[in-house]
């Protein structure tokens, strides 16, 4: 078993369309032209003028926003790398959609049983991996364990330095993706969605969730106090023959 | 009793209107069910929340916040003068959930799958936390409601384990509340980049939480105003300006928080820009917050039932207004997505609101949800002389109202 991730090289892609082909074939999408994420496109080329082309597909991050807000863990990241769907567990509330950084997921908005969908790096093909990798000739989307293709990224970045903007996107943003880009300029002026935060996303419903348990103890136990003084209080006018009323007046 | 129910002045002519949304309601649940979400609503991948929860939801719950704080009022602070306003705070709060829980089950995708957050966790996720504490919630409501029914039917013995159960569900209600109430805002704390910054604060939760208590609070004074007007009930006036007088504390303390945290984040610029987010921004704090906060300070002002209305009338619209801001315009400021509801969205919101109407109404005629007996006579003779002053006033504007 490795730890699956995949590189893509925006400097390197030539636009064919390869990935997003074997991609259609692999999932059993009918074959389209993909401009953007929808319910058959897990993958699609941004076009960014002078042939150079930005390949999306889901950043597989290693804490997944979309893994911390499902309410029922109907998405997983699972040991192998992939971020993975469960529809039997999925109860629909899109909260996955509106999480995430990048705008993967999608629905199936014309369904009665709708399910949320997006790359899970095929998965489910027993660790034969991404059907787009093997189908790029470019090396411009190549497959491996996530610090060989670290290693092979800093590489290109080092030996043609007039070809990639010195950075790894993907190493640190969001958290850490298991999908990592290099390219002729910052992945921010190519038009990859920049994440809003420098690490995790999850942090910032922790910062407030993690604070559930001590509402609970202590507020049991100022609630439970006030009621016990204020039934006192009362208990204490009455035994004093003056109505509760009239003292709290 | 029958002739009440059939009364032409109070039933005649939102009865059918009630009846022909809630029918409307059921063809678009037919048509959801069989075709799905995209058949009847404007949401798309890249604006998956809209009118259902955004309005349904996050104004449903809110809206049904007085419950939670009345209930502790009486049962744990042990102000029991505010009694006659119990029943109805706790019926419209328990339908204010049923009201957002139905709209979950048209919203959510596959909703006969609403019961997996029982066995299948995430504590990470705040949807999760707030399944959990709106499905306990509103447990607590069915059960803190469930002596008004024992005592219509006489269940002497239930009624006794109930009232002993009561301070317990109640402290137990203000802690779920406080958790659900603050968490529907922290539901937005993960999306920084999606919402305009007027809106995305990392106090949220506590702004969320705030908001909800005076909502809460104004819902008391409209819903009493309302079922006056529909019932011909006697109004608590005198509970109604104390209720109010509170409004202007929590309206206070919502305003010093939100200017405070808008301040710190340097949106004060932006603002002064005075662009379309600005007005929203200026009409949702000057007509939502601060003019009813001023209104209702004034003992004047107070002492008309029909101003109270109106002023907290201005609560409850500057929340919703505050609450689809949050959900919907910050979300299409900072995406650049539009999204307008689809007509059948709006159809179910109103159907929902008009199913919640006409079983408030029903439970106010069959079941006592108003104060009668002994405790209406205590409260009625120990507070006639204190609004004695305020009740031929109220009398009066019942008249130039009903006219």
């Amino acid at each position: 078993m490795i730890r699956r991730a995949i590189l893509v090289d925006v400097s390197k892609c030539v636009g064919c369309g390869a990935c997003w082909q074997a991609c259609q074939q692999a999932n059993g999408h009918p074959e389209h032209e993909p401009t953007k994420f929808d319910q058959d496109t897990f993958t699609f080329l941004m076009d960014r003028g002078n042939d150079v082309y930005v390949r999306r597909l889901c950043m597989h991050c290693q804490t997944p926003t979309c893994v911390s807000v499902c309410p029922v863990a109907a998405l997983e990241k699972t040991a192998e790398g992939p971020v993975i769907y469960h529809p039997s567990r999925c109860m629909g509330c899109r909260y996955c959609m509106m999480a995430c950084p990048f705008g993967v997921p999608t629905y199936e908005w014309h369904s009665a049983a709708p399910r949320v969908r997006k790359c899970e790096m095929c998965a489910y093909r027993d660790g034969k991996g991404p059907a787009c990798a093997p189908a790029c000739e470019f090396e411009a989307t190549i497959t491996g364990e996530r610090d060989e293709l670290i290693a092979i990224a800093k590489q290109r970045l080092a030996d043609e330095p007039d070809s990639y903007y010195q950075h790894i996107f993907g190493l640190t943003e969001a958290g850490g993706t298991d999908v990592l880009y290099i390219g002729p300029k910052s992945m921010a002026e190519l038009g990859l969605p920049q994440p809003p935060i420098e690490g995790p996303m999850p942090a910032l419903t922790w910062r407030a969730l993690k604070h559930v348990p001590d509402i609970v103890l202590f507020g049991s136990v100022f609630l439970g106090g006030l009621f016990w003084l204020t039934k006192r209080k009362e208990a204490v006018a009455q035994a004093e023959g003056r109505s509760a009323e009239v003292d709290r007046d | 009793m029958i002739k009440k129910i059939l009364n032409p002045r109070s039933w005649g002519f939102w009865m059918p209107i009630g009846v022909a949304l809630t029918l409307t309601l059921g063809v678009i649940a037919l048509i959801r069910f069989t075709r799905g979400l995209g058949a009847v609503t404007n949401l798309t991948d890249t604006f998956p929340w809209g009118l259902w929860i955004g309005f349904d939801m996050l104004c449903g719950i809110g809206l049904a916040a007085g419950g939670f704080a009345i209930a502790a009022t009486v049962h744990v602070l042990h102000l029991e003068d505010f009694k006659p306003i119990l029943r109805p705070t706790i019926l419209t709060a328990f339908l204010g959930y049923l009201f957002a829980i139905l709209a979950l089950l048209m919203d959510l995708g596959k909703p006969w799958n609403i019961w997996h957050p029982i066995i299948m966790w995430n504590p990470h996720s705040v949807m999760f936390e707030v399944g959990w504490c709106v499905m306990l919630y509103t447990t607590v409501l069915f059960l803190e409601f469930s002596p008004v029914v024992l005592e219509r039917f006489g269940l002497s013995t239930p009624l006794k384990i109930m009232r002993k159960l009561t301070p317990i569900l109640v402290i137990l209600g203000v802690i779920l509340s406080t958790l659900h109430q603050s968490s529907l805002g922290s539901l937005f704390l993960i999306i920084p980049g999606k919402l305009h910054p007027f809106w995305y604060s990392p106090i949220l939760p506590v702004l969320f939480f705030v908001s909800a208590l005076t909502v809460g609070l104004a819902m008391v004074v409209v819903e009493s105003w309302f079922s006056r007007r529909a019932f011909g009930k006697p109004l608590e006036t005198h509970l109604l300006q104390r209720v109010s007088r509170a409004s202007v504390v929590v309206l206070a303390i919502f305003l010093a928080l939100r200017l405070r945290d808008l301040a710190l984040r340097d949106t004060i610029n932006q603002f002064l820009a005075f662009e379309r987010y600005s007005w929203y921004l200026l009409a949702e704090l000057g007509l939502g917050v601060a003019l009813p906060m001023v209104l209702l300070a004034s003992e004047r002002f107070r002492r008309s039932p029909r101003r109270l209305a109106a002023a907290q009338g201005l609560v409850v619209l500057g929340f919703v207004f505050n609450r689809l801001n949050v959900s919907v315009t910050a979300f299409e400021a900072a995406t650049g997505q539009t999204y307008v509801p689809a007509v059948a969205e709006f159809l179910v919101s109103m159907g929902l609101v008009a199913l919640g109407m006409i079983l408030f109404m029903a439970a106010c005629q069959w079941l006592p949800v108003f104060p009668e007996g002994p405790v209406a006579e205590v409260e009625k003779s120990g507070g006639f002389a204190a609004i004695a002053g305020h009740t031929p006033a109220a009398v009066g504007d019942a008249a130039t109202t009903s006219r």
